[in-house]
């Protein structure tokens, strides 16, 4: 069985998505789908370990043999990418009970597990596979389903908001399946590994040029770079908070992966960086990104829509580490991906348990809910303090690479912007935690409870995961650093 | 469009026909045109034609809903399954060469069964997709009532 896990990290969800459509029983459906996700956190972990040990895995579909068939393919990277998403949705699948109980309409319910295992499936498999074209399959299964996710959210806002994503992200796959189609016509060939070979010799051609624009626009779209990511908060604010948490914590993830994927191993390191101002134009988007992002943070009213722009602001830092073109700043860009993964996930399971006991995420509603619901918000506060990046929480870490890799560069102004924009981070969570804290409540509020245990597990392994990676950073670091040498080892 | 008696009678008359092509288009894709894709729309445009012309009400007798819906994950499972039952055997995933006594039966059967499932799969959603459509008045009228309570909730 130990050959399979490549495909077996794929087809369980994508099994078990039709199968909870058979049986509708939201119950059931809630058991097939958390089993699934342990599973799949298990495979993922396992695949992981033989990658570090014995190198990268390659599995034939149908045994087709690779420039012709679909392949699967398992190195460093992908593997670290892998444990992030099958992770997030373990998680998620046992705090999906009480919370998607509470927000969606029986008849649903059932529903929202198959659309749940499908963007799972479609996010494992954007991933693992090695092929250019497969990645586009795997990519509209993961939207189609995430579209549909949004969508359920309990205010009508919701659909617009999903209707918003949808046209954006549709654009977004249609420019990466136009340069994947570009890519094709010169190589004849769509796979990962000889795309590679055979794109070497034509590093100057214009259609080459075009294809890489094309990709990398098209994953920026659904990556939310800066100037493209206008879907986002919406999205995350109006989906059920069982989607805002699964959505935060991998799919943008998913995306910068394809981007790196592609830049890196399809397109080389010369041509992306050398031959091509990549560094550059992505070091001015992500400070903007950083930057403009942060304030309009801010300003939001809606806690759930204050995370969203401040996930665009990570997404920032993440780009920005990328943007170094060295293997310091793509160390701390993957490590990033990894402690925002863990960060804002928590963040959304604590907003999940306000609004099952509130009903909302506005700021003025939150009103001392801290003193009502003191574990919940002590699990906001303490993953805030690791976006803030305070020592010794997960956030801490990898902005610290950040300002190492900045330092290593010799671009101390852009460590300073590190340090500042992280003040800003300060101003919006505060903002949360004095409205949660030191308020009274609306005079009209009657008495809550704590969240259920059911949902307050979940939030308080993602706090325990927060400090334990700012304390404990042998292995996530380690891992950022094997993938980011793999990466830039065609280079050095 | 029930009163056109020459709409009637030819829908009556097509469907049959409709549905006979979709299987040949269905079952002959392996040695010419067609797949699994294409008969199935052709096999779900029998009944969209039989929507159009007796009504809505009519045709989900003949379709129901929840059989349609139940459709949609069977293909899928056909499809997967097809897959997993070649992993039992001892190949790769959707390895159809172990599916049968010689490699050149086993891809013969692998691909029918498979294209069978996309068929099943892509014939429900058509026609469960024209359903959901064709029925949003049911569904608009009872959702304004909870839409106007939510309104104040949230902005």
């Amino acid at each position: 069985m130990a050959d399979h896990l490549p495909i077996l990290q794929v087809i369980l969800p994508l099994i078990a998505a039709p199968l909870c459509l058979l049986v509708r029983h939201a119950l059931a459906c809630w058991l097939i789908a958390t089993l699934v996700s342990w599973l799949c956190l298990a495979i993922a972990v396992l695949l992981l370990h033989q990658v570090l040990d014995g190198g990268t895995i390659r599995y034939q579909l149908g045994n087709w043999v690779a420039p012709w068939g679909i392949e699967y393919v398992v190195d460093r990277l992908n593997g670290f990418i892998l444990v992030i998403v099958a992770a997030i949705g373990a998680v998620v699948a046992p705090y999906a009970l009480r919370s998607i109980d509470s927000e969606l309409p029986e008849r649903q319910i059932g529903l929202f597990y198959v659309m749940y295992l499908l963007c799972l499936a479609g996010l494992l498999g954007i991933t693992i596979t090695g092929d250019a074209f497969n990645v586009f399959v795997f990519l509209e299964i993961s939207s189609l389903s995430s579209y549909a996710l949004i969508s359920m959210g309990r205010h009508r806002k919701a659909l617009h908001a999903a209707y918003q994503y949808l046209v954006m992200g549709t654009i977004g796959a249609t420019f990466f399946l136009i340069g994947v189609g570009l890519l094709y016509m010169m190589t004849g060939t769509l796979n990962m590994a000889d795309l590679a070979d055979q794109l070497k010799p034509l590093a100057g051609s214009r259609i080459v040029l075009a294809a890489f624009g094309f990709i990398v626009v098209g994953m920026g779209l659904k990556l939310a770079v800066f100037p493209l990511h206008l879907w986002l908060p919406n999205a995350y604010a109006h989906a059920p908070s069982t989607v805002s948490v699964f959505l935060a914590g991998t799919a943008t993830k998913v995306s910068l992966y394809v981007v790196l994927r592609f830049i890196f191993t399809v397109f080389g390191f010369e041509f992306s960086f050398v031959n091509q101002p990549l560094g550059p134009a992505l070091l001015v988007l992500a400070i903007a990104g950083i930057v403009v992002c942060s304030l309009v943070a801010i300003y939001q009213d809606n806690v759930k829509r204050l995370l969203a722009w401040s996930s665009v602001a990570q997404i920032g830092y993440m780009l920005l580490g990328l943007s170094f073109a060295t293997a310091i700043g793509l160390q701390a860009g993957l490590l990033h991906m990894f402690n925002h993964a863990i960060i804002k996930a928590g963040l959304f399971l604590a907003m999940g348990c306000v609004f099952l006991r509130l009903g909302s995420c506005r700021i003025e509603a939150i009103a001392g809910v801290g003193r009502q619901m003191p574990w919940t918000m002590m699990g906001f506060l303490l993953c805030g303090l690791s976006l803030i990046g305070v020592p010794p929480t997960a956030g801490f870490v990898s902005k610290w690479y950040l300002v190492l890799a900045a330092l290593e560069k010799g671009w101390w102004p852009v460590a300073a912007l590190i340090v500042l924009t992280s003040l800003l981070a300060v101003v919006y969570v505060w903002k949360v935690v004095e409205v949660a804290w030191f308020r009274d409540p609306p005079g009209t509020a009657g008495r809550i409870g704590e969240a259920p245990l059911a949902m307050l597990v979940p939030l308080w392994i993602m706090v325990g995961a927060n400090l334990w990676f700012g304390l404990e950073t042998s292995g996530n670091v380690d891992v950022a650093r094997a993938a980011a040498t793999a990466l830039m080892g065609a280079v050095q | 469009m029930i009163e056109h008696v020459v709409l009637r009678v030819i829908a009556k008359l097509l469907a049959p026909f409709i549905v006979l092509f979709a299987l040949y288009v269905q079952f002959h894709g392996d040695f010419g045109p067609g797949g699994g894709f294409q008969a199935g729309v052709i096999f779900a445009s029998a009944f969209i034609l039989y929507a159009l012309i007796y009504g809505v009400e009519n045709a989900r007798q003949i379709a129901p809903p929840a059989v349609a819906q139940a459709a949609i994950g069977l293909g899928v499972l056909i499809y997967a399954g097809t897959g997993v039952a070649s992993m039992l055997l001892g190949g790769k995933y959707l390895d159809y060469s172990l599916l049968a006594q010689d490699a050149g039966h086993g891809q013969h059967y692998g691909i029918l069964i498979v294209e069978f499932g996309v068929g099943v799969t892509v014939a429900a959603v058509m026609i469960t997709v024209f359903f959901t459509f064709a029925g949003r008045r049911g569904v608009l009228e009872a959702r304004e009532d909870v839409a106007t309570a939510e309104d104040d909730e949230d902005r």
